[in-house]
């Protein structure tokens, strides 16, 4: 009986999350500073399904705004959000640490100097930067964990945090310099610190989908064990987990996962930190449910403040970064106070 | 309003170009001056001849964005942290009085550009250490006038102009500043000549041309209100940035969303981010959806250099003739 309800209960929550998303993404889809109908954006969509009738008498400016511009940009919210905010609880259940968030290990300051080296070196636009944002990201992750692991055993958790500290203030202080050294490019260097959705097409969705999907698989599969490892170590050992692969192996997957997104959308904070706590608030403390609804959770959110980014003052745009916090944090406050009992 | 509003600037433009086209053409710059007279004229002391005749007698006070400045005797070692005063500093005559320019000022090519010279995180020790007797800036960062002042060196601050006639107006007073009143003049003459002769052999439309002037690659862009703007504007050009900062508050540089842009269709696309952002004729067109816009289907997309379409100075004239050339293609095809 118990199971049956409890069952119950999960699926109810999976609906709630799997509609909030599926809402999300139509209202990115049909809602924007161009107003085009529904029947021509059905018309638009269908028309790309092989052997489907053509989109017959939409124009070509709002078949290429309906397929070309809003659809990846809606889809990239949903994969970067989903990302972020699955790294971040990954994060907080490894480190056992509630601000844990995806840039804990260097990542953002690794990423953000691979870019402005690229911009530096390769000038503006240059075809590298995703993939220099990616290395950096992925170097930064490797020293900082290298650095931390090296440190006293019994306290493996708190160094890998402090180096990680440690390298992100070093990795920021070189940005900064090489930036400095560059002044010509700040301009560039500044709108992908402040993060974008608002330029992605279809290439930037192709190339972060493998790492996502990945990432996320290897995270879902392990989900059951942050639960184990959320315990402490020592417990985790006794009930028979390998503490330190397992641990790897999560980190490995939520950097390589968030480094790919930062690659393409720049540095969206919040996301990360705050939508696996809220969640938590509301939905309780396991992550065999926390991981997969994180996903769906961050991508609704991400989808949704980039919405509210495109349509706040039409035909004008606000950075995303900015809506992320100015919207989640108020709401966030409001979940905190709302729920405090959960809050303990 | 915005309709009534550039036509209203290029008739005042042009009355005020005629008036200073009346003065003699002959004007000669005053280092060029300077020179002849010391050769002529061997028996002279160097005090008398190193100034020309019709430089003021120092000391001089101007009104710059900051309030009044006073110069004491004409400065000979200039320090410049404001690449659009460095090419009007040149280009009034002031160029051998120049003893440093900083990190941005690539033009002219004779600045004595200083890689260490940081017009973003000056350094007023460092500056002070060069003992200038003038220092030209374009935003007082840092407390840099305080400074300055603090250690006896006047500060001529010269802010981003709201118009084209704020920009004569700056040009006057950098050779009022450096004792280079007559190449000043010429400066303004020649412009205020060049504009006349581009607006007047600009085309004529019924419908205003539109256009999206870009400043990065996130499609931030201007609109006619902005001093970039009204470049656009005296030739009769409207920006499609324009519904996107309404009433102001982006100060007239709103970030446009993409969808709107490939819906707005404008006539022509100026790439003020070729230098910045690597951005070009090719990568515009191969940007998701805009191939369906007819700027990019008929190739009137100009890539312009950042440097030009971002200074305020002598080279906004070739802003314009980019512009007009721009705006032919587009009439013609009419």
């Amino acid at each position: 009986m118990i199971n049956v309800e409890r069952s119950r209960v999960l699926l109810r929550w999976w609906i709630i999350a799997a509609v909030a998303l599926v809402g999300t993404v139509l209202g990115g889809l049909s809602i924007g500073p161009v107003s085009i109908g529904v029947g021509d954006i059905w018309a638009t969509v269908t028309s790309h399904i092989p052997g489907a009738a053509d989109a017959g008498t939409v124009t070509q400016a709002h078949q290429a705004i309906i397929w070309d511009i809003r659809l990846p940009r809606v889809l990239l919210g949903v994969l970067v959000g989903g990302m972020l905010a699955m790294a971040g609880a990954a994060y907080q259940g490894v480190f056992r640490n509630p601000l844990a968030d995806p840039y804990l290990l260097g990542v953002a300051a690794g990423a953000g100097l691979g870019a402005t080296l690229a911009i530096a070196i390769g000038g503006g636009g240059s075809a590298l930067l995703p993939v220099a944002a990616f290395l950096g990201a992925v170097v930064a992750a490797t020293i900082t964990y290298a650095v931390g692991a090296a440190g006293s055993r019994g306290s493996t958790v708190t160094s890998l945090i402090l180096s990680g500290v440690a390298v992100a203030a070093f990795l920021t202080a070189a940005q900064t310099y090489v930036q400095q050294r560059n002044s010509e490019t700040l301009r560039e260097v500044y709108s992908w610190i402040l993060g974008r959705l608002s330029t992605a097409g279809w290439s930037e969705v192709r190339s972060v989908l493998p790492y996502v999907f990945v990432a996320s698989a290897v995270l879902f599969a392990l989900r059951r064990m942050l639960d184990v490892l959320a315990l402490g170590d020592e417990e985790a050992t006794a009930l028979g987990v390998p503490v330190t692969r397992i641990r790897l192996i999560i980190v490995a997957a939520a950097t390589l996962g968030t480094a790919a997104v930062v690659a393409v959308s720049g540095l969206i904070g919040f996301v990360g930190i705050v939508i696996p706590h809220l969640l938590r608030l509301l939905f309780g403390a396991s992550y065999r449910l926390l991981i997969p609804l994180s996903f769906f959770g961050g991508g609704a959110f991400l989808v949704a403040a980039d919405l509210f980014a495109r349509i706040a003052i039409p035909p004008a745009e606000l950075p995303i970064g900015v809506i992320t916090a100015f919207l989640g944090a108020p709401f966030f406050a409001l979940i905190l106070r709302t729920r405090p009992g959960v809050a303990r | 309003m915005k309709r009534i509003f550039a036509p209203t600037i290029a008739m005042l433009l042009l009355v005020s170009a005629c008036g200073a086209g009346d003065q003699p053409a002959s004007v000669t710059t005053g280092p060029v001056e300077a020179v002849t007279t010391t050769s002529a004229l061997p028996d002279e002391t160097t005090t008398t001849t190193s100034a020309p005749v019709e430089d003021p007698d120092f000391p001089v006070t101007i009104m710059d964005g900051m309030g009044e400045v006073t110069i004491e005797s004409r400065p000979v070692a200039i320090v410049s942290l404001s690449p659009s005063s460095t090419e009007i500093l040149f280009a009034v005559g002031a160029g051998d009085q120049v003893l440093a320019v900083d990190s941005l000022s690539n033009y002219p090519d004779t600045a004595p550009l200083d890689p260490d010279l940081s017009a973003w995180t000056p350094n007023i020790e460092a500056i002070i250490g060069m003992n200038p007797d003038l220092v030209v800036i374009s935003g007082d960062t840092g407390d840099l006038i305080a400074g300055l002042n603090a250690a006896g060196i006047p500060v001529v601050t010269h802010f981003a102009p709201a118009t084209i006639d704020d920009v004569y107006a700056q040009i006057e007073q950098v050779g009022v500043a450096t004792g280079n009143i007559a190449g000043a003049a010429a400066v303004v003459a020649q412009m205020q000549a060049d504009i006349a002769g581009i607006i007047a052999g600009a085309p004529t439309f019924d419908v205003a041309p539109t256009y999206y002037h870009e400043l990065d690659d996130t499609l931030y862009s201007v609109t006619t209100q902005t001093f970039i703007g009204q470049v656009y504007g005296l030739l009769g050009m409207v920006s499609v940035a324009d519904p996107a900062d309404a009433d102001g508050s982006a100060y007239g540089y709103p970030q446009l969303s993409a969808e709107y842009l490939v819906d707005a269709d404008p006539d022509l696309i100026f790439l003020a981010d070729t230098i910045c952002c690597g951005v070009t004729a090719e990568s515009v067109a191969g940007r998701a959806g805009w191939e369906t816009m007819a700027a990019v289907q008929n190739g009137w997309i100009v890539q312009l250099n950042d440097d030009v379409a971002s200074r305020w100075g002598p080279r906004i004239v070739e802003l314009m003739r980019a512009a007009a050339d721009a705006l032919s293609l587009v009439v013609s095809s009419d």
